[in-house]
């Protein structure tokens, strides 16, 4: 490297030097260097060492073991299904499916969680039920963010929310074990984890009092970019500064979210203004989703179908409404809570990980 | 002018905002499980070199900005600007002392730089890696004298000073790495 730029004849026109490294973080599109070349000879080799290879089969067993001693049905779902998710701020892939000697060719979509699939199960009886799956969501890539994932969702029927929270405490506790020490687990409403860490409520700040407050932590652009859309406001207030102080040490796990952020929860009956939704941290990252989960068809309609106008709004491609899924509900489903975790990111927080590649054997630039 | 979505992020990538270039050193994505994705961006005025963070919604989009780094020869200053020459056409550009910043004290005639034009016109300088300067002044070392680190001042031929060894005499030239200011080896 320092060869190839030293001055041996001075006027001589000379190979281009690399000039300031504007970023270590991403390859660039110049032409390649040494650095450059190195990195891609070195590429068919797992990102994470064999030691993370054998803790991850050792989580996946921990896992079964813990269900099997509590009964719960391991399940499988297709990963290619006909429907693809409403939500506007997912963004599935689609592969395209050709029947043998037919000329026709039919969409399907890569889920981005197996949710609807093992809800139909559930309404089939299944009792509770969980699965070990890919998840694929596009326009997703970043420290903590890879196309493809892995994920562990499971249901209980009969659960409450805290039931459940109870449950992934006992869970992450076992698969901590012989891992790392975890402090004694921790339980926050959505407000008070806002308040704590912001001095407002999520819910009761004018708009101005939200940008106040992104405003004084360096952020004076959040104004134009949320204006007054509070989902928009929330979302970036908790992600920034709120979630990187969560789980420290620790699980944590804040639930009651607004209404505004339902996803896929019900509304808490005794307060309209919150849905009956967790989310779980680990050392400032979200490892999961957990919701009562909605089981009323009309309210899941109304939802699809105002993410669809949103869609629209967005410009988005619109897709075809999980009629099965609909049709499981008006059949019924039985009252149950759900989660999903994400494992990569799970492994990545236990044995200490800056980044989800170190939790990875071929993350995707490596696929 | 052309676009760019917070999806094409990446380190290097110039982009145009509030009216000036800006060059991306780290994109950081930001999204809750269920939840809007932001882009937290660090990001370099070209012009002026300060650096800032500003936070995107994923998949807003902005201009580029019209800035590349063309490798020149440096050829003189004249007291007040810079003259850079593109060896392959021999096209002439003159970069003012804002535009050459930092970089003025290790040119030397000949040497090859980056120069970063904006519109068509210098706004940046980034002289080779390594340079090979001559000492034009610098104290006669004195054995066994280990004050200072071990090492005495040199004024190079630029202008520029740098620590080197005890050893290091005047007239001799030495290759110094322009990133970290810092004395590499004699030349001989």
């Amino acid at each position: 490297m320092e060869e190839r730029l030293t001055i041996v004849n001075p006027g001589r026109l000379l190979p281009a030097h690399p000039g300031p490294d504007f970023s270590t973080a991403s390859l660039g599109d110049g032409p390649p260097t040494k650095s450059t070349l190195m990195l891609e000879e070195s590429r068919w080799r797992p990102q994470c060492g064999l030691d993370t290879l054998r803790k991850r089969a050792r989580l996946n067993a921990k896992i079964r073991a813990f269900f099997a001693a509590r009964d719960v049905l391991e399940v499988e779902t297709p990963v290619m299904g006909a429907c693809g998710v409403t939500d506007p701020l997912l963004h599935p892939f689609t592969t395209v499916f050709t029947l043998p000697g037919q000329r026709e060719s039919r969409r399907l979509y890569l889920q981005t969680s197996p949710e609807f699939a093992m809800k139909r199960m559930l309404a089939a009886g299944s009792g509770s039920i969980y699965q070990i799956t890919k998840a694929f969501r596009n326009d997703e890539v970043g420290r903590h963010h890879n196309p493809e994932f892995t994920l562990l969702e499971w249901y209980r029927v009969g659960f409450s929310l805290h039931d459940l929270m109870a449950e992934v405490e006992s869970l992450i506790a076992e698969l901590a074990s012989g891992e790392r020490d975890l402090l004694t687990p921790e339980r926050l409403s959505y407000v008070d984890a806002f308040t704590l860490a912001l001095g407002l409520h999520p819910l009761e700040a004018g708009f101005a009092e939200l940008a106040r407050v992104a405003e004084a932590r360096g952020m004076p652009e959040a104004a134009e970019l949320c204006g007054r859309d509070r989902p928009i406001w929330l979302d970036l207030l908790f992600s920034h500064w709120v979630q990187p102080g969560l789980g420290r040490r620790r699980l944590t796990s804040v639930y009651h979210y607004p209404a505004c952020l339902p996803s896929l929860a019900r509304r808490c009956e005794d307060d309209a203004r919150f849905v009956e939704r967790v989310e779980i941290f680990l050392e400032g990252v979200e490892l999961g989703n957990g919701f009562h989960e909605l089981a009323d068809p009309r309210e899941q309609r109304q939802r699809f179908e105002s993410d669809l106008e949103q869609r629209r709004a967005m410009d988005l491609p619109e897709p075809a409404i999980d009629r099965r899924l609909l049709d499981a509900l008006r059949v019924g489903l039985p009252d149950c809570s759900g989660i999903a975790i994400g494992l990569d990111r799970l492994l990545m927080a236990l044995i200490g990980g800056e980044s989800l590649a170190d939790a990875l054997a071929f993350p995707i630039e490596r696929a | 002018m052309a676009t760019v979505s917070t999806s094409e992020f990446k380190g290097g990538l110039k982009l145009m905002m509030d009216g000036d270039p800006y060059t991306i050193l780290e994109n950081e994505f930001v999204k809750p499980g269920k939840g809007q994705a932001f882009n937290r961006v660090k990001l370099r005025n070209l012009k002026t070199g300060r650096v800032i963070e500003r936070t995107f919604k994923s998949g807003d989009t902005l201009e580029t900005a019209d800035v590349v780094d063309t490798d020149m020869q440096y050829l003189y200053n004249d007291g007040e600007m810079w003259h850079f020459m593109v060896a392959e056409t021999f096209e002439q550009y003159a970069a003012d002392a804002n535009a050459v910043g930092d970089a003025r004290k290790w040119l030397k005639e000949q040497d090859i730089c980056q120069v970063t034009l904006y519109n068509g016109n210098p706004i940046g300088v980034a002289p080779p890696n390594f340079v090979e300067l001559k000492i034009v002044e610098t104290d006669p070392g004195v054995r066994g004298d280990t004050s200072g680190g071990g090492g005495k001042p040199a004024t190079l031929e630029t202008g520029a000073v740098v620590r080197v060894p005890l050893f290091i005499q005047t007239d001799e030239v030495i290759k110094v790495d322009t990133r970290t200011g810092e004395y590499v080896s004699r030349v001989k």
